[in-house]
């Protein structure tokens, strides 16, 4: 390739205008001359994904959020291996949105979750490193007077080698950034990776270890207030009066407001008076009318359900009534899974400052451009004078930080009634577990059909419960039905695909829409669908004598990536196999987020309590970016998985929310923690998969099926603490 | 008005005497490398050393902390050098959003104190800090590569 350079004259159009697949964009600039976009301390764009400093520092710019997940360091790992860049001169920086907006969206989707970081972005991110490394080749090309296809490039140094001249890539920064950006972009076949695939360290690690890291519950503003708040704890409920005169001679406070009409909070010196203020604050609610609603009735109406003639279809072929009318042998089960809250060791906080003017805000968020449209919203001004700043990490996500930003919105609302004071609004961890956006409630009807031969001929699968879409985004209903409800169950070619053929199918869902609010949660519908299909698939394995590896095989001939993974954790795990004394395994399988996912689980039963020795757990995304990132993510996935499992539930009465802090709500620790040996296996192709949530679901049945191996014992509803069983 | 000893310096604060020391050092001091998780004492992020031991700030009035010497996380590392905690906790990548790891260091900082080369059950015993990313497999791991450090 050897394009002929021309600078521009009228316009500078974003690296990425002309090669990001699907990003349309680009940036006017309307001055004479050569045009560069500089980032904040001068140094040159090469393009919007790549700054280069005069001392060779590479500025990634990255505007997925970093939760944890390692998103951050995998896609600057994607953008380094196209700019053959020094590795450890690397930085990465955080565009905001409204800069974003003011660019016509040139860095893309900003949302982080649904596995997304690094399966959606990969493509238009590894074409900016490349562009980025094709200008700068270029300029060192123009300086030299050299057709750029005798250059060679490594570790931000590019080479002549016929007259052996080199210089780096911040000596020809400013000239590339002149460059118009190239119209062809080729990225590197992936046998020739040599950044993407390897189990670099995180970028992120060194402030994490020694306190610099400023979380957004740690920011400092100068003349900054704090914030504490009680949003009434019925949802949807409304203040009815609260009496300010009682706390506003209390230490450090500065003023009583209302939120909206649900909540009110005192603006103090310190948090902790702001908080010990709000505490002691009479407050009249509003409660509503669903002040009738409790577990139990939420629980009758989804029971209901199970057997509603109405439901939306998710996945269908043959005729799966006729099939169980027709059965020799039918099998049926009832499975039930709670609310869950996120419980993100960062409690929900926001610090914002409004004037007339401007509205910024500085927040831990899963999505800068949804905290933007909050921003927008409750500011009252227009995108030009707003922004958000992201904090560099968000202290946990798992989906709260995603689709809403209520505390986004309360903390400009109080701003509002301070103009010029920056207030940094932080949530108790009672505020935080009563007013959650929860891991939606559902029940499970699983009814098999058997032949004479034991062959299963037939599968009802009926959901009935809450449908997230619904609340959040209704507009991405299909004709009322939520197709995220059948994450797991979905149909060949959908990233949550049912992975056996069954010749009778029938999954559809009963949506039941009770007001306490649901969110996405890390993994959502696969927690639960998980645990339905594969302690079901168990069930039915067992009740025609057959081994559950076996029975799922013969299902699974179509299915070769499922199968694949399956195989991969039974030969580890030594399926067939004697397991030590005492120790029994399950098995579990799932397609989530464009990953195959599967668990062979290890525990052995002491009365009450379970012990969750090892578990073997396979993945393949189709490409593994950081395989030590992702071993972490695998890991750590169980701990979320198994605490869900064991233990959390948020019980509703009164139409509240009952679990207000870990004593009642709890986690896992390290002494719960069985081994964890990941087999990463990716098998290429057009599709890339996520990491961070798919196998989050695997870990509760491969559990669930061990204990039934080892006690003969079925338990249909969760957590495990209801039926006094313990996690050892 | 109290004086604390923290990271071997003093400080004079003016605070009630029954505020939570968690709150006295994040916000009065300024020292935010010390978390709030959940405020009482299950989550051990807000884990600081209090004459060396492993205690949660949270749960601590601020008067009790007198006379004492705190040390918090942003005190761990000695004279610019990290602690073999923070140093094993580097190398093998940790932590992952890292908001409980600062009162996770601080725990296992106090454990190898007290038993230099803990066996796993030592550590089942000793380390009772959430951490919801679920961390625990690479701290298990770090707390032993330190131990040998």
């Amino acid at each position: 390739m050897n394009y002929v350079p021309t600078l521009n004259r009228r316009s500078f159009v974003i690296g990425t205008a002309a090669i990001g697949g699907g990003l349309a964009l680009g940036l006017e600039i309307p001055l004479g001359g050569p045009t560069v976009v500089r980032a904040a301390d001068g140094s040159p764009e090469i393009n919007a994904w790549v700054v280069i400093r005069p001392d060779d520092t590479v500025v990634i710019r990255v505007v997925r959020t970093e939760m944890g997940q390692g998103t951050l360091t995998g896609l600057a790992q994607l953008v380094a291996e196209e700019l053959e860049c020094d590795w450890s001169k690397i930085t990465t920086e955080y565009p905001t949105p409204g800069q974003s907006v003011a660019r016509k969206r040139v860095w893309g989707d900003f949302s982080t979750g649904g596995s997304r970081g690094i399966r959606m972005s990969h493509e238009y991110v590894r074409k900016g490193g490349a562009a980025a490394r094709m200008m700068l080749m270029q300029a060192a090309a123009n300086e030299w007077k050299v057709p750029v296809g005798e250059l060679t490039v490594a570790n931000s140094v590019i080479t002549h080698k016929a007259s052996g001249r080199n210089t780096t890539f911040g000596k020809v920064a400013e000239a590339a950034a002149k460059l118009e950006p190239p119209k062809d972009v080729a990225l590197k076949d992936p046998k020739d990776w040599k950044v993407i695939g390897k189990p670099l360290l995180r970028l992120d690690t060194p402030d994490k270890v020694t306190g610099k890291l400023v979380y957004g519950t740690d920011l400092k503003l100068p003349g900054m207030l704090n914030a504490a708040i009680r949003d009434c704890p019925v949802q949807g409920g409304k203040i009815k009066s609260f009496d300010a005169a009682k706390v506003s001679g209390m230490p450090g406070v500065k003023k009583v407001v209302q939120v909206g009409d649900s909540g009110v909070a005192v603006v103090a010196d310190t948090w902790w008076h702001a908080k010990t203020a709000v505490d002691a604050l009479p407050i009249v609610w509003d409660e509503g009318e669903s002040t009738k609603v409790s577990s139990a009735t939420i629980a009758d109406w989804l029971k209901a359900g199970l057997d509603a003639d109405q439901a939306f279809v998710g996945n269908e072929n043959g005729d799966a009534k006729a099939a169980i009318a027709a059965a020799a042998k039918k099998i049926e089960a009832v499975y039930a899974y709670p609310y869950q809250n996120h419980a993100t060791m960062e409690p929900m906080n926001a610090t914002a400052r409004w004037t007339a003017d401007k509205c910024e805000v500085w927040v831990p968020t899963q999505n800068g451009e949804a905290a933007f449209a909050a921003t927008l919203a409750a500011s009252g001004l227009p995108a030009d004078k707003c922004d958000v700043y992201k904090t560099y990490v968000s202290g946990g996500g798992f989906g709260r930080r995603g689709a809403f930003h209520d505390y986004v919105t309360q903390a400009i609302l109080i701003a509002k009634q301070m103009p010029g004071t920056p207030v940094k609004l932080l949530w108790s961890r009672e505020e935080d577990m009563t007013h959650g956006r929860y891991h939606p409630v559902m029940q499970c009807k699983l009814t098999g059909a058997f032949d004479k031969d034991n062959n299963l001929t037939g599968l009802h699968i009926r959901l009935s419960g809450q449908s997230i879409l619904a609340y959040i985004f209704p507009q991405n209903l299909q004709n009322g039905k939520d197709p995220l409800t059948f994450q797991g169950l979905m149909p060949q070619g959908q990233e949550h695909a049912f992975g056996y053929t069954v010749a009778n199918l029938m999954i559809d869902h009963s949506m039941r829409n009770p007001h306490v609010l649901p969110g996405f949660w890390r993994g959502v519908n696969i927690n639960q669908n998980a645990i339905f299909l594969e302690c079901f698939m168990d069930e039915l394995a067992h009740s025609v004598g057959q081994d559950p590896l076996e029975f799922r095989r013969k299902l699974m001939s179509k299915h070769p990536r499922n199968l694949g993974v399956l195989n991969a954790v039974a030969e580890k795990a030594g399926w067939g196999k004697p397991a030590p004394q005492g120790v029994y395994r399950g098995l579990e399988q799932m397609m989530a987020f464009n990953s195959y996912v599967a668990a062979c689980a290890e525990v052995s039963v002491n009365g009450d309590k379970i012990k969750v020795h090892r578990i073997v757990a396979a993945t393949d995304p189709g490409y593994a970016v950081n395989p030590s990132q992702i071993e972490r993510q695998v890991a750590g996935s169980f701990v979320y998985g198994l605490s869900a499992l064991f233990y959390q539930e948020c019980t509703v009465k009164d139409g509240r929310i009952e679990q207000e802090n870990f004593d009642t709500y709890n986690s896992m620790r390290i002494n719960e923690m069985p081994k964890v040996e990941s087999i990463i296996m990716p098998t290429g192709g057009s599709v890339w998969g996520g990491v961070g949530e798919p196998t989050i679901c695997v870990a509760a049945p491969a559990v669930m099926n061990a204990y039934f191996a080892a006690t003969g014992k079925r338990i249909r509803s969760f957590p495990l603490k209801n039926h006094n069983i313990q996690m050892a | 008005m109290a004086r604390l000893t923290i990271n071997g310096t003093a400080h004079d604060v003016d605070v009630d005497p029954n505020t939570p020391l968690l709150w006295v050092i994040r916000e009065n001091v300024g020292l935010t490398g010390t978390k709030y998780g959940c405020g009482i004492a299950q989550c051990g992020a807000c884990t600081v050393h209090i004459d060396g031991v492993a205690v949660r700030s949270c749960g601590m009035v601020v008067s009790d902390a007198v006379g004492k010497q705190i040390t918090t996380i942003e005190g761990l590392a000695a004279g610019g050098t990290l602690h073999k905690v923070q140093k094993a906790w580097v190398n093998h990548d940790v932590p992952q959003c890292g908001y409980c790891q600062s009162g996770m260091i601080m725990a296992v900082a106090a454990l190898l104190r007290e038993k230099p080369k803990p066996t796993d059950a030592d550590i089942d015993a000793a380390i009772t800090n959430i951490c919801r990313c679920g961390t625990f497999q690479q701290v298990r791991e770090a707390i032993h590569m330190a131990a040998t450090a």
